[in-house]
C-alpha cells in the first residue's frame, strides 16, 4: 500500500511538471491557432534565464520569476509580431509550422553558441529537499511546482472569464471578423496572448530549472509530452491540459513502477493512442474553430 | 454621413466591387438591393474596415476612412451586424453584449446602453446567462442586432438580418428593426426581403454584378419596372 501511494504522489507531481509546461502551449494553440514548435526552446530560455540570473546575483531560483516570465513575455509578443503576424495572411497554415520549427532549431543552435553543450545546474536553493507526505517522500520543489500549476490555471481561468480583456480573447479565438466588428484589435490581443503563453512558460522556468539541468536541447526532451498532454486535454482547453498532464504523469509513473521503467514511454503512448481513437477532439475539448479564417 | 467614391474591392486578385459609389445621410435609412452574389455583403465589409478597398475614396463624417481597419472604424461610430450572425457561440449572451460594447466611449456607458437595449429585446433578457450558441436562431438574430447596438453607433448597417428565420420570427426582426428606425437612427440595410425593406427605407440602391445600375427614393423603386421585374417578382 505505501509503494502504491509512493507511485501515486511521484505521479502526481510529475503530472504537474507536465502540466506546468504545457498550458503556456494549449493557450498559445487555441487563441493564436498556431502550434508553437519552439515552446520547448521558449522553456530553454527561461531555464538559462534562471540559471543566470542565480548564478550571477545569488538570487534564490524562485524569485526569478519576477524578471524571468515578463521577459518570456516579450519574446512571445516578438515571435508573434515579427514571424506569424507576418504569415497569418498565408492562407495555408504549414507555414507557420515551418517557421515555428524553424524558431525552434534556430534558438537550440543559438544556446550552443552560447552556452556550448554542457549541461548547466542552477543552485536548488533548498528545492531539492525531500519532504514527508504520509507514507509518500517527495521533493519540496515538485509541491511547489503542483500549487503553482493549479495556481496558474485558476489564475488564467479567471483571467479569461472575469475580465474585459480576457473576454476580448475568447472573442478572438471564437470568432475572429466578429471580434473585429466589436472593434477589437486582433492583431494585439494575438500578440498578447503569444505572449501570455510564453510568460506561462517562463513562469514554470523558475520552478523547473531547479529541479532538472539547463542544456540547449532541453526543450526537446519536454516538449514532446507537452504536446501528447494538450492533444489529450482537447487542444486550447486548459483545464484539459492540467487533466491531460495528471493522466499521463500517472500512466508514466505507474507503467514505470509495475511494468518496468523502459516500457513507460510505450504506456504512455499507448494510452494516449487508445484516447484518441475513443475521441478524437481530446478528453476535455471545448467546441473549438481551428483556423484563424472565419467561417 | 457616409460616402463611398469609386470603390473598387474583392478578395486576394478577384475584384467584385467596380466602381461603387453611394451615401447616407444622417437620419437616412438606405438599401442595397441585388441578388444572390452581386456584391452586397462585400460592400458592407469594406465599409466595416474587413476588406481594403484597392480604389476608391470612403469617407465618414468628412473622415477619410479607406484605409482603416475594423476596429478603428467601429471607433468612429459605424458598427456592422452581419450576415449569418456570428455570435461568439461559446460565451454567454450577456458577455456577447458586452462584446458589443468593447470600445471606449461604448464601455464607459455600457450598464445604461445594456438597460436601452434590453428593454427593445425582452427575450434577451431572459436569456442573458445562456450560452448564444444554445439559442434558436430568431434570437440568435436578436441578440446580434442587440449587440451591435451596444456599441452606440451612429451608422448601423444590417446584413441579411432575417436570412435563415421562420416567417413569424421574421416578422419580428422586422419590428425590431422598425423600432430602431423609429428613433432616428441612421441605418444602411441589406436584406433579401425587398419589397419590406423598400417600404421602410428613405432611399435605395441596386447593385448588380458589383456595380450600381440604379439608385432613387425607395417610393420610386417600389415602382421601377425593372426592380419590380426582377427583385419584387411582379
Ligand atoms: N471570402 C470570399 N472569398 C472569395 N470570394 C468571395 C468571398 N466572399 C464572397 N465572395 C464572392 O464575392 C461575390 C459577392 O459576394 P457577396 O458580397 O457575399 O454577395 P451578396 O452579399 O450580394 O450575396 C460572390 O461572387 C462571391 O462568390
Ligand atoms: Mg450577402
Amino acid at each position: 500500500m505505501d509503494t502504491f501511494l509512493q507511485v501515486l504522489a511521484s505521479g502526481l507531481m510529475l503530472g504537474a511538471l507536465f502540466a506546468i509546461v504545457s498550458i503556456g502551449l494549449t493557450l498559445i494553440f487555441g487563441i493564436v491557432k498556431v502550434v508553437n514548435f519552439a515552446h520547448g526552446e521558449f522553456l530553454m530560455i527561461g531555464m538559462y534565464l534562471v540559471y543566470l540570473i542565480t548564478a550571477k546575483l545569488g538570487l534564490h531560483p524562485l524569485v526569478t520569476v519576477v524578471a524571468v516570465a515578463p521577459l518570456l513575455f516579450l519574446v512571445g509578443v516578438a515571435t508573434q509580431r515579427l514571424i506569424i503576424q507576418p504569415l497569418m495572411s498565408a492562407r495555408d497554415d504549414h507555414i507557420q509550422i515551418f517557421a515555428t520549427v524553424g524558431l525552434s532549431t534556430a534558438l537550440i543552435n543559438l544556446a550552443l553558441l552560447i552556452f556550448g553543450a554542457d549541461i548547466a545546474n542552477t543552485p536548488p536553493g533548498g528545492l531539492r529537499m525531500p519532504i514527508q507526505i504520509g507514507p509518500a517522500r517527495v521533493l519540496l520543489g515538485q509541491v511547489i511546482i503542483l500549487l503553482a500549476s493549479a495556481a496558474l490555471v485558476i489564475g488564467l481561468q479567471l483571467f479569461l472569464q472575469r475580465t474585459q480583456t480576457g473576454r476580448a480573447i475568447r472573442a478572438v479565438a471564437q470568432n475572429r471578423a466578429a471580434a473585429q466588428l466589436m472593434g477589437i484589435n486582433v492583431n494585439r490581443i494575438y500578440m498578447l496572448a503569444f505572449g501570455i503563453g510564453a510568460a506561462c512558460v517562463g513562469f514554470a522556468a523558475a520552478m523547473v530549472a531547479p529541479l532538472y539541468p539547463t542544456s540547449p536541447t532541453i526543450g526537446t526532451y519536454f516538449v514532446l509530452t507537452a504536446f501528447v498532454v494538450v492533444v489529450l486535454g482537447g487542444l486550447g482547453s486548459i483545464g484539459g491540459a492540467f487533466a491531460g498532464a495528471m493522466i499521463i504523469g500517472l500512466i508514466d509513473s505507474f507503467a514505470g513502477f509495475y511494468i518496468g521503467s523502459d516500457l513507460r514511454e510505450v504506456a504512455v503512448f499507448g494510452v494516449f493512442l487508445l484516447i484518441l481513437i475513443l475521441k478524437p477532439s481530446g478528453l476535455f475539448s471545448e467546441r473549438l474553430n481551428l483556423s484563424h479564417v472565419s467561417p | 454621413m457616409l460616402r463611398l467614391e469609386g470603390i473598387h474591392a474583392g478578395y486576394g486578385a478577384t475584384t467584385i466591387l467596380h466602381n461603387v459609389s453611394l451615401d447616407v445621410r444622417a437620419g437616412e435609412v438606405v438599401t442595397i438591393v441585388g441578388a444572390n452574389g452581386a456584391g452586397k455583403t462585400t460592400t458592407l465589409r469594406t465599409i466595416a474596415g474587413l476588406i481594403r478597398p484597392t480604389a476608391g475614396r470612403m469617407t465618414f463624417e468628412g473622415q477619410d476612412i479607406t484605409r482603416l481597419p475594423a476596429h478603428e472604424v467601429v471607433d468612429l461610430g459605424i458598427t456592422l451586424i452581419p450576415e449569418g450572425r456570428q455570435l461568439f457561440a461559446d460565451m454567454t449572451v450577456h458577455e456577447n453584449l458586452l462584446m458589443g460594447a468593447y470600445r471606449g466611449e461604448a464601455r464607459a456607458k455600457q450598464k445604461d446602453t445594456l438597460d436601452n437595449v434590453l428593454s427593445l429585446f425582452p427575450r434577451v433578457r431572459e436569456r442573458l446567462n445562456q450560452s448564444a450558441g444554445s439559442l434558436s436562431g430568431g434570437e440568435q438574430q436578436m441578440v446580434a442586432i442587440a449587440r451591435g447596438m451596444m456599441a452606440r453607433p451612429k451608422l448601423l448597417m444590417f446584413d441579411e438580418p432575417s436570412l435563415g428565420l421562420a416567417p413569424i420570427v421574421v416578422q419580428q426582426v422586422f419590428d425590431v428593426i422598425d423600432a430602431i428606425v423609429k428613433t432616428g437612427a441612421t441605418v444602411l440595410i441589406v436584406e433579401q426581403n425587398v419589397f419590406h425593406t423598400l417600404r421602410a427605407a428613405d432611399r435605395g440602391y441596386v447593385l448588380e454584378n458589383g456595380e450600381i445600375v440604379l439608385s432613387d427614393s425607395a417610393d420610386a423603386l417600389l415602382t421601377n419596372d425593372h426592380v419590380r421585374q426582377a427583385y419584387l417578382g411582379i
